[in-house]
């Protein structure tokens, strides 16, 4: 059974030292290694900015794509190949600003694949501009008098648009992190994980001490239950939007891939594309 | 006897002028008629004018006609579009309901006013007058009621034995009422027997969906779109039964990614759509080349640009099809211009896309899209489904960790091994940054070198091994003109060119078939030997007599004929204009 260093290879990630996207890649490696998958069996498939490259630096089958598109192409590969594991992960650019359609569609389609999305709050890689995460009066290049638009919160846009599977989480809480992937994984449809991961270069409001300071613990809260959509949208809008653990988690809606007529168990792809000449006169005799 | 005619039925949209055309056309199929049809509609769900005409003939033929035989109206507008292009003796069907008149200036054509509603009403259904009035065209025509019951039967026999008397009996209510009006039979009417041939009644887009099926594709996620809705459509039908799905995205964006998502997992997938669809596809159309992952894109072209004319002919997307994206990939750019090739050319796509491993799009048109028409039979002999160098199912060499799979090998032919996620040991990566062999980012610049060069050559040999990237009809070795079209203009062209040879003429035809790589060596030296070029395109700019000129050269005898106000051409509009371009030159010596 492989281990979290067969998860692992020699590609030094370009990230700044600091950046919390390395525990990200940490517990990604790790919580594939705990639920058992060789890494043939894991697919990553990532957007483009700083925590785009992820899928690069781990040792399993990665796809970088076009910004903003992690998700479709991630649902592609998951209809070619249902017994594959399908990680998307990206930015919070790239899932809640050009991405952000795909997002809500990839929620509501409810496809068993996990989301990670790396919420720095901010543009790393084009040097600092505002992000649809960004707090309102947040100053960066692109807002120097402060953001004036309102910022989103992923885990009640996911709730909102019917997600069964919405958890939160902080680069400093690894283990806390790496749990939440394997349930993640383990969830029987779409699971959204969204990532506290600190730009320690552009972000200097919500950095590693800010969230230490202000994230709240869902396990702390008492009666708290992951399976109450209406308090934990109650729940994140009262700690506005800092909740750290599995919010909410549905478990009785079926996948995508269980609903639709006729969808096999095995991939797609290791079934026969041929066509028998019977089938094809069936289908011919309709046009005539 | 004749040997063909043309009928139309019109009125306002959603009043079933569609089926009403649909089931005059089956029964001539089935009584072995050559069949192709034009649909006349708007961009709206009920309401305005709509029509649907429909040529019958003895042998094949893949054009609207010039003039029109019969004209069935359900209202006035109607006879007021359309009567003017009737033939001499020509005839009106028209309902008596709302009192129709013929307009002025139209002597010879002949108006039967017939109650339709009033006789479909006395039978229970005002709906039933579509029937009435296609048993009054079969009573000129001469086809007995008989002949339609096994139609009615297949359309109405679940809803009950009563339903399709209903409708048989409107249908001889119908021809009875013409029956007397006319005393019967009009020889001018009669066609000759057909040839009998069994044939196929299809569309384009219909083709394209069998050919996909055929081809192996098993997923298709696709946004609706007019004129190519019809593919995916037919495919959320089908591919259930054949263990694939269809998923109707949130745009074309997700349309076009999810496709590429399946095809690097291994499966066919292929996506369809129009203009603005194949606009917001760019930037992955450019991701599917940099990661050379197979990928076949449908563009059935419509009036541009923006939302234009969505129900509309054009083919103005050639420039956007073969340019677009940014930067430099291999891409390759079909266009099949009958319904045969639109169901083998879907599948040759498929093949190419993953011999070469390089996006794929096929490019209709409106007209070859929706024109439903009859269609020879296709040969399941003739599908193939080629894939390349692709090794799933293999077991590949063992390779430590670190040690990726060479996905993108630089080799000889430029197209590298390939293999899916889930193979053990064929671990890679996959990225639209320049990357190495083994699929990591790199920006050195004899990677970069060695990698674009591998890319681009993978085409170099596709012109010569491709099916008839150019359909030529040439029989003259020096013609007075090349007239060179793509996609639908095809059967217009042949019967501007007959009636053009009539006169004396020498003329050619090619029709593309492959736009891009550009088959210049194919197509040269029939431009070569011709005295003038003359090309057919519907859009404003010409965009064919473009690329002619880039790949070949000749600028000085490439003239075009341009037709863009939404309408296919007629055949006599491309025989009129083009004897008018020759006038200037050859026509004069040839017609002395």
């Amino acid at each position: 059974m492989a281990t979290m260093k067969e998860f692992r290879n020699n590609i030094k990630p370009n990230w700044c030292p600091g950046c919390g996207d390395f525990s990200v890649q940490a517990a990604i490696q790790r919580a594939a290694a705990n639920v058992g998958l060789e890494p043939e069996q894991l697919a990553v498939v990532s957007g483009i900015g700083c925590s785009g490259r992820i899928s690069g630096y781990i040792n399993c089958y990665g796809f970088h794509g076009v910004h903003g598109r992690a998700l479709p192409i991630a649902q592609g590969l998951k209809m070619a190949n249902r017994e594959l594991t399908v990680i998307a992960a990206g930015g919070d650019g790239d899932g809640f600003a050009i991405g952000m359609g795909h997002t809500v569609h990839a929620i509501r389609r409810n496809m068993n694949i996990t989301y990670i999305v790396m919420d720095n709050q901010i543009y790393g890689l084009t040097k600092g501009q505002t992000s649809p995460r960004s707090q309102t009066g947040f100053v960066t290049k692109s807002t120097p008098g402060g953001s004036i638009e309102s910022a989103i919160s992923p885990v009640e846009l996911a709730l909102s648009v019917g997600a069964t599977f919405v958890a939160q989480s902080f680069s400093s809480d690894l283990k806390g992190l790496t749990e939440l992937i394997e349930k993640g994984i383990k969830h029987e449809g779409f699971s959204l994980i969204n990532v506290f991961s600190p730009c320690v270069t552009y972000n200097k409001v919500n950095t590693y001490d800010w969230f230490k300071e202000n994230i709240v613990q869902v396990d702390s809260i008492e009666g708290y239950d992951p399976h109450d959509r209406v308090k934990a949208m109650s729940y994140s809008m009262q700690y506005k939007g800092l909740l750290n653990g599995l919010i909410y988690q549905n478990t009785e809606q079926k996948s995508y891939e269980q609903l639709v007529p006729g969808f096999k168990e095995e991939g797609l792809v290791k079934q026969d594309l041929r066509l028998s000449e019977e089938d094809f006169a069936k289908l011919v005799k309709e046009f005539a | 006897m004749i040997s063909q005619l043309s009928w139309k039925v019109g009125g306002q949209q959603g009043e079933g002028i569609e089926s009403t055309g649909e089931i005059f056309s089956m029964a001539m199929n089935r009584m072995g008629y050559h069949l192709y049809s034009y649909r006349h509609f708007s961009s709206r769900i009920k309401g305005g004018h709509t029509n649907n005409k429909i040529r019958v003939s003895t042998k094949p033929m893949r054009a609207i006609s010039d003039d029109l035989d019969i004209l069935v109206a359900f209202d006035q507008e109607t006879i007021d579009l359309n009567a003017h292009e009737l033939r001499e003796g020509g005839i009106v069907i028209a309902d008596a309901k709302f009192n129709p008149k013929l307009p002025e200036g139209l002597p010879s054509v002949r108006l039967l006013t017939v109650p339709l509603t009033e006789i479909a009403d006395e039978l229970g259904t005002s709906l039933m007058k579509n029937m009435v009035s296609i048993g009054a065209s079969s009573s000129i025509l001469g086809i007995p009621v008989e002949n339609y019951r096994n139609i009615v039967e297949d359309m109405f026999l679940r809803k009950g034995e009563k339903v399709v008397e209903k409708n048989m009996e409107a249908i001889r209510r119908g021809f009875d009422f013409v029956n007397e009006l006319t005393g019967g039979n009009l020889p001018e009417f009669q066609l000759e027997k057909a040839d009998g041939q069994k044939q196929l009644f299809m569309i384009g887009n219909d083709a394209i969906a069998l050919g996909a099926i055929a081809g192996g594709v098993r997923f298709m996620p696709a946004y609706p779109i007019t004129p190519a809705s019809e593919i995916m459509e037919y495919l959320i039908k089908k591919l259930p039964k054949f263990g694939g799905t269809v998923i109707q995205t949130e745009d074309e964006i997700a349309a076009i990614t999810m496709a590429i998502g399946a095809n690097y997992g291994g499966v066919r997938a292929l996506t369809a759509s129009a203009g603005p669809g194949l606009s917001l596809m760019m930037e992955a159309i450019g991701l599917a080349g940099i990661t050379e992952t197979p990928v076949v894109i449908v563009d059935t072209q419509r009036g541009g640009p923006s939302t234009g004319m969505p129900t509309k002919q054009e083919q103005s997307d050639l420039n956007a099809l073969i340019n677009g994206t940014h930067g430099e990939i291999p891409k390759v750019v079909m266009a099949p211009s009958t319904v045969e090739e639109c169901f083998y050319d879907t599948i040759e796509a498929l093949n190419i896309a993953e011999e070469y491993q390089v996006p794929v799009i096929l490019a209709t048109d409106l007209t070859l899209s929706l024109g439903k028409q009859t269609v020879t039979p296709f040969d399941f002999s003739k599908v193939e489904i080629r894939r390349g160098k692709l090794l799933l199912g293999q077991e590949l060499p063992e390779r430590e960790q670190n040690d990726l799979f060479k996905r993108y090998e630089v080799t000889e032919d430029g197209v590298s091994p390939r293999v899916v996620p889930g193979q053990k040991y064929g671990l890679h990566h996959v990225t639209g940054v320049e990357h190495q062999p083994s699929g990591n980012p790199s920006e050195s610049p004899v990677n970069r070198k060695q990698q674009m060069d591998k890319r681009m050559r993978k085409l170099d040999g596709l012109v010569q091994k491709f099916p008839n990237p150019v359909l030529f009809d040439a029989p003259h070795s020096e013609p007075d003109v090349l007239i060179v079209g793509v996609n639908s203009t095809g059967g217009t062209i042949q019967e501007a060119k007959e009636r053009l040879e009539k006169e004396g003429l020498k003329v050619n035809h090619a029709q593309i078939r492959l736009i891009h790589p550009f088959p210049t060596e194919v197509i040269k030296p029939y431009v070569e030997k011709a005295t003038k070029v003359i090309t057919v395109e519907n859009n404003a700019t010409g965009q064919i007599a473009n690329l002619l000129k880039l790949h070949v050269g000749h600028a000085e005898k490439i003239e075009s004929v341009l037709k863009y106000d939404g309408n296919p051409f007629l055949p006599k509009e491309i025989y009129t204009e083009v004897k008018g371009l020759i006038k200037h030159g050859d026509y004069e010596r040839v017609s002395k």
